[in-house]
C-alpha cells in the first residue's frame, strides 16, 4: 500500500461507524473471505451491514449446526479459520454441536452469535440464551462483549485464540446494542492482540537433541503422526517427509492425520487403532522407541492403556501441555508445534551423521512385512451385491488423478473410507474424530467446496448420518456448489448393528433405519442429479455419471446390509487382541470393563 | 494390572484476568473433568490490570495435578499458574467465623478454649459467641470440632489462602504501578 493510500484509509478509520459495521471491518482486516451464517433479530444489524458490503461473501446455511460444520470443513480444507453467524438464544444452542465437534478435532472457527441488548440480559428476553454460559465448556474461550469499545479488540484477540496453539473454537457473544451503538474503528496497537495467549511453538533444541539419539538408538521404532501435523500446516507433512525417508521408520497415522504421509509411502502402515491395520497395531504394541507427533493417545487408538505398547520409550510432540501424560505417559515430552519440531528433528539427525541401524531395521521391517502377510483389509467382492469397501476403494481408484477432498459422516462408512480411500497429500480428509458427530459430512463439504471452488468434493455418507443433516441439499443447490453424496446405503445404523451384533448379542435394537426416501426423487427435489448403484456391475457406471456431472449429485449406493468393519480392537481389549474378521469373534468375548466403554 | 496411585494434596495459586466468567471457567473445569475441589477462594489483588488470585487446593493422582495445572495454564485469561506444595516451602492460612449457642459452664469452656487458640471473640450475647480464628486448615478444624461438643454451632470458612515463603514474588501484581 502506497503512503497516500494509507492516509486516506486513516480518514476513512477514524470515522464514526456502527458496531456491526465494525465487526465486518474487523473481519476483513482478519483476511475473512466468507462467512456461514443464519440470520434472526439479534443479529439483524451485522445483516444489514453485510447487504452493503461488497468484500465478504455470506453462505445461507439451512441449520446453524451446519454452519459450523460448514466453517470446520473450509478451516481444515484451506488452513484458515473459519467464520460463522448465528442468532442468539435458539441460533446460538444449535451451534453447539459445531462448537464441540470443532473442540475435540482442533479446529479453528470463530462463531459469533447475536445477544439480546445488554440491559435485558439476565431478564430470560425474546430469545434470550446463556450463550457464554452454554458454550464455556465447547469452546476454547468465549467473550461476551460489553462494551462498544471493546468489541474490535475482542474479535482480534478471538482470531488470534481459534488459530495459535492448538486450534480450537471461539464464541464472541454480541448484544443487539453493541451492534448498533456508535463507534470508532480502534487501529492495532502492537503487541496488545498477542499478549494474553502466546502458546510456545519452539521446540527446545536439548530435547531434540535427546529424541534424535533416542530414535538414533532405536531397534524397533514407530513413528505415530497426529491431527497436530495437519493442524501445524502442509510444510509439517513436507517434513515429516523427509524424517520418514532419512529414518526409514515404519510410520502410521490416527484418523485425524491421514494425508500427513501419502499412502501411497512404503513406509506407511496405514490407521492404527480400533479400526486401524493388523500391521500398525503390531507395530505399535512390539516397538521399542515410539515418536508421536500430535497425536493424542486417544481411548480409540491405545485401546486397553495398560497393555498399550507395553515395552516402548516414547517421545510425544506435542502443542498443548494438556495432551502430555494424560492418557499415556511419556518419557520424553516436547512442547512444540509438530511442523518446527520435525524440521529440527531433520536437521538434528542430519547434523550428528544418522545413520540407521540397518540390521537391527531390516529385522523389524521383517517382522512387519510378515504382519503385513495377513493382509488385514481384504475382503470378498463376490456376487452382485456390492461390497461398502468395494464401492469406496473404487472411488479412490477412479479418482485419483484428480484434486480431491473427502468429508465423512460417522459410522462404518468412516471407518472404510479411512481404510480404503489413500490420501497422498494433508487437508484433504475431513472428518468427525473426537466428538463423532453424525451429520457432519455434508456440511463441511459444502465449506469445503465454497473454500476450494476447483476440488473435486465427495461426502462419503451412511444413509442414516446424511439424514441428520440433508436439509443442506437446499444450501448447494442454491449457491451451485457440486458436493458429491457418495451415500453408502446398508439401511442399518451399521456401526451400531455391528456392535449389538458383537457384544449385545445380536439384538438390533432400533438401529435399522426405516422409513428411508428414495434418495433420486429426493435430489431431484432439490433439482439435481440422483443416481443409484443396485449391483457391483452398476458402481463404476454410476461413479463415473457422479464425476461427470458438474453440478451436486447425490449417488445411492445400495451396498451388502450386514457387512461389519475390520479389523477391530473390541472395547477394552488391547492392540495385540485385535478381531481380524467375522470368524475371530467367538475365540475372544469382550470383557466386562469392555462393555462399560464406548 | 492397574497400579493405584496414591493421592496428593496440592495448593495451586492461580493469577487471572478478574473478567466476567473466569471463576465460572475455572470452577467449570474441575466439575466438567471431575477433578476435586477442597477449597478455592478468589479476590482481586492487583485494582490496576484488574487481576484476581485464585487459592485451590485439590487432591489427585500426580499424573491428575499434573493435568489440573496444564488445563489451567491454556486458558486465556489466567496469567500465572503455581503449584505451592511442588515449588518450596509456603504458608496456608484460613478465617474461620465460629457462632457457639450455649450456657453456664460450656460458656466459660468455650472462652477458654478460644484463648488457647488465639481466637477473638467479635461478637457475644448472653447465649453466645462469634469467635474468629485464623491458621492453617487443621489449627481451624481442630478448633471447630472443640466447640462442636460446647454447644449448637454455625460455622462460615473462607477457604485457604495461600503463598510462598522468601524473598520471590513469584506472582507479581502491578498494584500502583503506571499501567
Ligand atoms: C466411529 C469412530 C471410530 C474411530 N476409530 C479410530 C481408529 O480406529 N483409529 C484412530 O486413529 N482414530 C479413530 N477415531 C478417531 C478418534 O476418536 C480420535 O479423534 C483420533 O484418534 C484423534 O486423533 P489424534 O490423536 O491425531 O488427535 P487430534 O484430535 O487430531 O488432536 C491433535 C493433537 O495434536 C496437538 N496439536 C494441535 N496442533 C498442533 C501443532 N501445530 N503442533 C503439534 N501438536 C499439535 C493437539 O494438542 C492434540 O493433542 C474414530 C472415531 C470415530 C467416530
Ligand atoms: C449425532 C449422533 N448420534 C448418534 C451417534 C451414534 N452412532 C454412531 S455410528 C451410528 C450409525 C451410523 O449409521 P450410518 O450413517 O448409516 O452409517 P453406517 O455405520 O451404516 O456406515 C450411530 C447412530 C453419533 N455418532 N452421532
Amino acid at each position: 500500500m502506497t503512503a497516500k493510500a494509507d492516509t486516506a484509509e486513516q480518514n476513512d478509520e477514524t470515522r464514526a461507524m456502527t458496531g456491526a459495521e465494525a465487526i465486518l471491518k474487523v473481519l476483513e482486516e482478519e483476511g475473512v473471505e466468507v462467512i456461514f451464517g443464519y440470520p434472526g433479530g439479534a443479529v439483524l444489524p451485522i445483516y444489514d451491514a453485510l447487504f452493503k458490503n461488497n468484500s465478504i461473501r455470506h453462505i445461507l446455511v439451512r441449520h446453524e449446526q451446519a454452519a459450523v460444520h460448514a466453517a470446520e470443513g473450509y478451516a481444515r480444507s484451506t488452513g484458515k479459520t473459519g467464520v460463522v453467524l448465528v442468532t442468539s438464544g435458539p441460533g446460538a444452542t444449535n451451534a453447539v454441536t459445531g462448537l464441540t465437534d470443532a473442540l475435540m478435532d482442533s479446529i479453528p472457527v470463530i462463531c459469533l452469535t447475536g445477544q439480546v441488548p445488554t440491559h435485558l440480559i439476565g431478564n430470560d428476553a425474546f430469545q434470550e440464551a446463556d450463550t457464554t454460559g452454554i458454550t464455556r465448556p465447547c469452546t476454547k474461550h468465549n467473550y461476551l462483549v460489553k462494551t462498544v469499545e471493546a468489541l474490535v479488540p475482542t474479535v482480534r484477540e478471538a482470531f488470534h485464540v481459534a488459530a495459535k496453539g492448538r486450534p480450537g473454537p471461539v464464541v464472541i457473544d454480541l448484544p443487539k446494542d453493541i451492534q448498533l451503538a456508535e463507534t470508532v474503528f480502534p487501529d492495532r496497537v502492537a503487541g496488545v492482540t498477542e499478549r494474553r495467549y502466546q502458546p510456545k511453538v519452539e521446540p527446545e533444541r536439548a530435547l531434540i537433541r535427546q529424541a534424535a539419539e533416542m530414535l538414533a538408538s532405536a531397534k524397533q521404532p514407530v513413528i505415530y503422526g497426529g491431527g497436530g501435523i495437519i493442524n501445524s500446516g502442509p510444510a509439517a507433512s513436507d517434513a515429516l517427509r523427509e524424517l520418514v525417508a532419512l529414518t526409514g521408520f515404519p510410520t502410521t497415522l490416527t484418523l485425524m492425520g491421514l494425508g500427513a504421509l501419502p499412502a501411497t509411502d512404503k513406509h506407511f502402515l496405514g490407521m492404527l487403532g480400533m479400526h486401524g491395520t493388523y500391521e500398525a497395531n503390531l507395530t505399535m504394541y512390539h516397538c521399542d522407541v515410539m515418536l508421536n507427533l500430535g497425536a493424542r493417545f486417544d481411548d480409540r487408538v491405545t485401546g486397553r492403556t495398560s497393555d498399550f505398547s507395553p515395552n516402548s520409550k516414547r517421545i510425544h510432540v506435542d502443542i498443548d501441555p494438556s495432551s502430555i501424560n494424560k492418557n499415556i505417559t511419556v518419557d520424553l515430552p516436547i512442547i512444540a508445534d509438530a511442523g518446527r519440531a520435525i524440521t529440527m528433528l531433520v536437521e538434528e539427525l542430519k547434523s550428528m551423521g544418522f545413520k540407521p541401524d540397518k540390521t537391527a531395521l531390516d529385522k523389524w521391517w521383517g517382522a512387519i512385512d510378515n504382519w503385513k502377510k495377513v493382509n488385514c483389509l481384504s475382503f470378498d467382492q463376490t456376487g452382485e451385491v456390492i461390497k461398502p469397501q468395494h464401492a469406496i476403494h473404487r472411488l479412490w481408484e477412479m479418482t485419483r488423478d484428480q484434486k480431491v477432498y473427502v468429508t465423512t459422516e460417522v459410522g462404518q462408512h468412516q471407518m472404510w473410507a479411512a481404510q480404503y480411500f489413500g490420501f497422498d497429500e494433508p487437508n484433504r480428509w475431513m472428518t468427525s474424530g473426537g466428538l463423532g458427530t453424525m451429520g457432519y459430512g455434508l456440511p463441511a463439504a459444502m465449506g469445503v467446496q465454497v473454500g476450494n471452488p476447483d476440488g473435486l468434493v465427495i461426502d462419503i455418507a451412511g444413509e442414516a448420518s446424511f439424514m441428520m443433516n440433508m436439509q443442506e441439499m437446499s444450501t448447494l443447490a442454491q449457491y451451485g456448489l457440486p458436493v458429491k453424496m457418495f451415500i453408502i446405503n446398508n439401511e442399518w445404523m451399521g456401526m451400531v448393528r455391528q456392535w449389538q451384533e458383537l457384544i449385545h448379542g445380536g439384538r438390533y435394537s432400533e438401529s435399522y433405519s426405516a422409513s428411508l426416501p428414495d434418495f433420486i426423487k429426493l435430489a431431484e427435489s432439490f433439482g439435481m442429479k440422483g443416481l443409484r448403484a443396485n449391483t457391483v456391475d452398476d458402481l463404476d457406471g454410476v461413479i463415473e455419471a457422479m464425476l461427470a456431472e458438474d453440478g451436486p449429485v447425490v449417488a445411492d449406493i445400495r451396498v451388502a446390509k450386514e457387512e461389519n468393519c475390520f479389523p477391530m480392537i473390541p472395547s477394552g481389549a488391547a492392540h495385540n487382541e485385535m478381531l481380524l474378521g467375522p470368524n475371530d469373534k467367538a475365540a475372544k468375548p469382550v470383557s466386562e470393563e469392555g462393555m462399560v466403554l464406548v | 494390572m492397574v497400579i493405584k496411585e496414591q493421592v496428593e494434596r496440592h495448593t495451586i495459586s492461580v493469577q487471572v484476568d478478574n473478567e466476567p466468567g473466569v471463576l465460572a471457567r475455572v470452577i467449570g473445569l474441575f466439575s466438567g473433568r471431575g477433578y476435586n475441589i477442597d477449597s478455592l477462594t478468589v479476590s482481586e489483588v492487583d485494582t490496576t490490570s484488574r487481576q484476581s488470585r485464585i487459592s485451590i487446593v485439590t487432591i489427585g493422582t500426580p499424573l491428575v495435578i499434573e493435568q489440573i495445572k496444564a488445563q489451567l495454564h491454556r486458558m486465556v485469561p489466567v496469567h500465572h499458574v503455581r503449584d505451592l506444595t511442588t515449588s518450596g516451602s509456603h504458608i496456608e492460612r484460613e478465617l474461620a467465623l465460629v457462632k457457639v449457642v450455649n450456657s453456664g459452664e460450656k460458656r466459660i469452656e468455650a472462652l477458654r478454649i478460644a484463648d488457647t487458640f488465639r481466637a477473638r471473640t467479635i461478637d457475644s450475647t448472653l447465649s453466645s459467641f462469634v469467635f474468629e480464628i485464623t491458621g492453617n486448615s487443621s489449627k481451624v478444624e481442630a478448633f471447630i470440632d472443640l466447640m462442636a461438643s460446647l454447644g449448637e454451632m454455625e460455622v462460615s470458612r473462607t477457604g485457604v489462602s495461600a503463598i510462598s515463603r522468601g524473598a520471590t514474588a513469584d506472582m507479581p501484581i502491578s498494584h500502583g504501578a503506571e499501567e
